[in-house]
C-alpha cells in the first residue's frame, strides 16, 4: 500500500467549491435547507437547474436570496452569518423561538455543516477545538437535531494529513449520532448503523489509499460510484 | 393608558446596579443601540446581560461590556468582525460567560414569558455543554432538561409602536425581540414610530401590549454595521 504525499492529494482533491457543488445535487426542488456558516453558504450557488431549494437562517428568514450589491445592504436584513442578504418571493420573517421550532421540530429536509471531526457512529466534533480562547457555539447544536438529513462538507484530512473521518471524536461534540452523510475532498460516505458507508469516490484514488487517510473503515454496501465534479 | 416615555434617560433610569437585563437583536440587526447607550449614560453596573452575541467594535453592547458595566454575559455566540473588547476581558477574567446554544436561548426566554419553569431538548446531548443537566429517554430518544430565563429588565428595539405598547418589527430584526419582551419584568421597547391606537393593524401586532411597560421613540436609529464602518466608539 504507497501512502500519497499531501503533494499528490493536493493535485487530486476536490476544490471546496466543488465539494459544494456535489452536495448541491442532493438537494430536492422546494427543500427546506439550512447552510451553515461559511464554507457551507456556497451549496446555494449550485442548486441544479430547475430545482429551488428554500433557505432557512436562524435568525427568522425563510426563502432568502442572493447578497445584495455593495451599497445596497440592508443591515435588518442579515443571515446568521451577519451578511446582507435579499429577499425571493414568497419568504417569510419569525422569532427566533419560531426559527428553532423548525429546526429541532424536523420540519427542515437537510441542514448542511463544516466539520473538524465526524465519527463512524455519527457523532459530530465543529464547534470547539478545545484549545482555550472564547468558546463559541451558536445554533450548531441546535441545527444536528431534527433535520431530516444532517450532511457535513469537509475537507477528507487535515491540513496535517490527519483523518477527519474517525472511529471516535477527540474534540469536543456538537452532537451525538446525528450526520447522515459526509461530502468530502475524495468521497461522499453515509453513516449507517454506526459504520461508514462509501458512497462515491474520485475514480483517481484507490480504495486502499481512500481507506488509509480514513480513521475508521470504510465499508461498502452496493455499487461505489465515482465522484466527479465540473471545473468551477 | 399611555407607555410612552419622553426620553431614553427616563426610559432606562430604573435600572439598578445588579439587575438581569436581557438586551433584543442579532449581531446589530434589531439591537437597541440608542438604549444601550443609554444605559451607559445611567451609570448602571454589575449587570448580567443576556443577549445572542457579545458586541462587534466599541458601540452598543461593546461599548457597555467595555465601560465594565456587564458581570456576566449569557449569550451563545460571543464573536464578531471585532470581538477585542469581549475577548481581552474575558481572557484576562473580567467577565462571566454563561455559553448556551442559540435555540436553547431562544427557547429558554420563551419559558421564562410564558411560566414553564423547565423544559426538554435533543440539543446539547452529550456534549460539554450539557454537563451537570439531567437528561430523560423520551420515546426512545435521550433529551436534556433545560431552565427557564427570566430578566428584572428587557431593552428591545421594534419597528412600529403605540401607547398601549404595541409593537411590530422590521424584517430580521425580529429575532430575539418579541422573546425577551415576554421574559422581563419590566420591558422597555425603543421604536422607530409611534403610531395613533389602531395605527398598527390588530392583526399585525407581533408583541401584544401587554408585555411592554415602557415605549420611547427613536427615529432613525442607529445600525450596529453603519457605526462600525464609520469606526464609531461610544461614548
Amino acid at each position: 500500500m504507497s501512502k500519497m504525499t499531501m503533494e499528490q492529494l493536493a493535485e487530486i482533491k476536490l476544490s471546496n467549491a466543488q465539494i459544494a457543488w456535489r452536495a448541491a445535487q442532493d438537494i430536492e426542488d422546494g427543500a427546506y435547507v439550512n447552510l451553515g456558516i461559511g464554507f457551507p453558504e456556497m451549496v446555494a450557488k449550485f442548486q441544479p437547474e430547475g430545482r429551488e431549494a428554500i433557505f432557512h437562517t436562524e435568525n427568522g428568514v425563510l426563502g432568502f436570496g442572493e447578497a445584495p450589491a455593495a451599497g445596497e445592504e440592508d443591515w435588518d436584513l442579515i443571515n446568521a452569518g451577519k451578511k446582507a442578504i435579499t429577499l425571493k418571493p414568497g419568504s417569510a420573517f419569525f422569532h427566533h423561538a419560531d426559527s428553532f421550532a423548525m429546526v429541532r421540530g424536523g420540519h427542515l429536509d437537510v441542514a448542511i455543516l463544516g466539520a473538524y471531526q465526524v465519527a463512524e457512529n455519527g457523532d459530530l466534533a465543529n464547534w470547539s477545538t478545545g484549545r482555550g480562547g472564547v468558546p463559541a457555539v451558536g445554533g450548531a447544536m441546535d441545527l444536528v437535531h431534527g433535520a431530516k438529513r444532517v450532511a457535513v462538507l469537509t475537507d477528507h484530512v487535515t491540513k496535517k494529513g490527519d483523518p477527519k473521518l474517525v472511529a471516535s471524536c477527540t474534540m469536543p461534540l456538537t452532537g451525538v449520532g446525528c450526520v447522515t452523510r459526509i461530502y468530502t475532498s475524495l468521497a461522499v460516505v453515509d453513516v449507517e448503523a454506526g459504520r461508514f458507508v462509501l458512497r462515491e469516490k474520485l475514480p483517481v484514488i484507490t480504495m486502499e489509499n481512500l481507506q488509509a487517510l480514513t480513521g475508521a473503515e470504510l465499508t461498502t454496501n452496493g455499487p461505489v460510484g465515482d465522484l466527479i465534479a465540473p471545473d468551477l | 393608558m399611555d407607555k410612552q416615555v419622553a426620553t431614553l434617560a427616563e426610559a432606562v433610569a430604573g435600572i439598578p446596579d445588579g439587575a438581569s437585563v436581557m438586551i433584543g437583536g442579532f449581531g446589530g440587526s434589531g439591537a437597541p443601540i440608542e438604549l444601550i447607550h443609554a444605559l451607559i449614560d445611567s451609570g448602571a453596573r454589575d449587570l448580567t446581560v443576556v443577549n445572542n452575541n457579545a458586541g462587534n467594535g466599541h458601540v452598543g453592547l461593546a461599548a457597555l461590556i467595555e465601560q465594565k458595566r456587564v458581570k456576566k454575559l449569557i449569550c451563545s455566540f460571543p464573536r464578531s468582525a471585532d470581538p477585542r473588547v469581549f475577548t481581552e476581558m474575558y481572557l484576562a477574567g473580567e467577565i462571566e460567560l454563561e455559553l448556551v446554544p442559540q435555540g436553547t436561548l431562544a427557547e429558554r426566554i420563551r419559558a421564562g414569558g410564558a411560566g414553564i419553569p423547565a423544559f426538554y431538548t435533543p440539543t446539547s446531548y452529550g456534549t460539554e455543554l450539557a454537563a451537570g443537566k439531567p437528561t430523560a429517554e423520551f420515546d426512545g430518544k435521550p433529551y436534556v432538561q433545560e431552565r427557564w430565563l427570566k430578566a428584572d429588565y428587557a431593552l428591545i428595539k421594534a419597528e412600529l409602536g403605540d401607547a398601549m405598547g404595541n409593537l411590530s418589527y422590521r424584517m430580521a430584526a425580529r429575532n430575539f425581540n418579541p422573546l425577551m419582551a415576554t421574559a422581563a419584568t419590566h420591558t422597555i421597547a425603543q421604536v422607530s414610530r409611534v403610531v395613533p391606537l389602531g395605527g398598527i393593524d390588530p392583526e399585525q401586532v407581533v408583541t401584544p401590549g401587554i408585555f411592554v411597560n415602557s415605549v420611547v421613540a427613536v427615529a432613525e436609529p442607529a445600525q450596529e454595521e453603519a457605526l462600525n464602518r464609520a469606526e464609531a466608539v461610544y461614548p
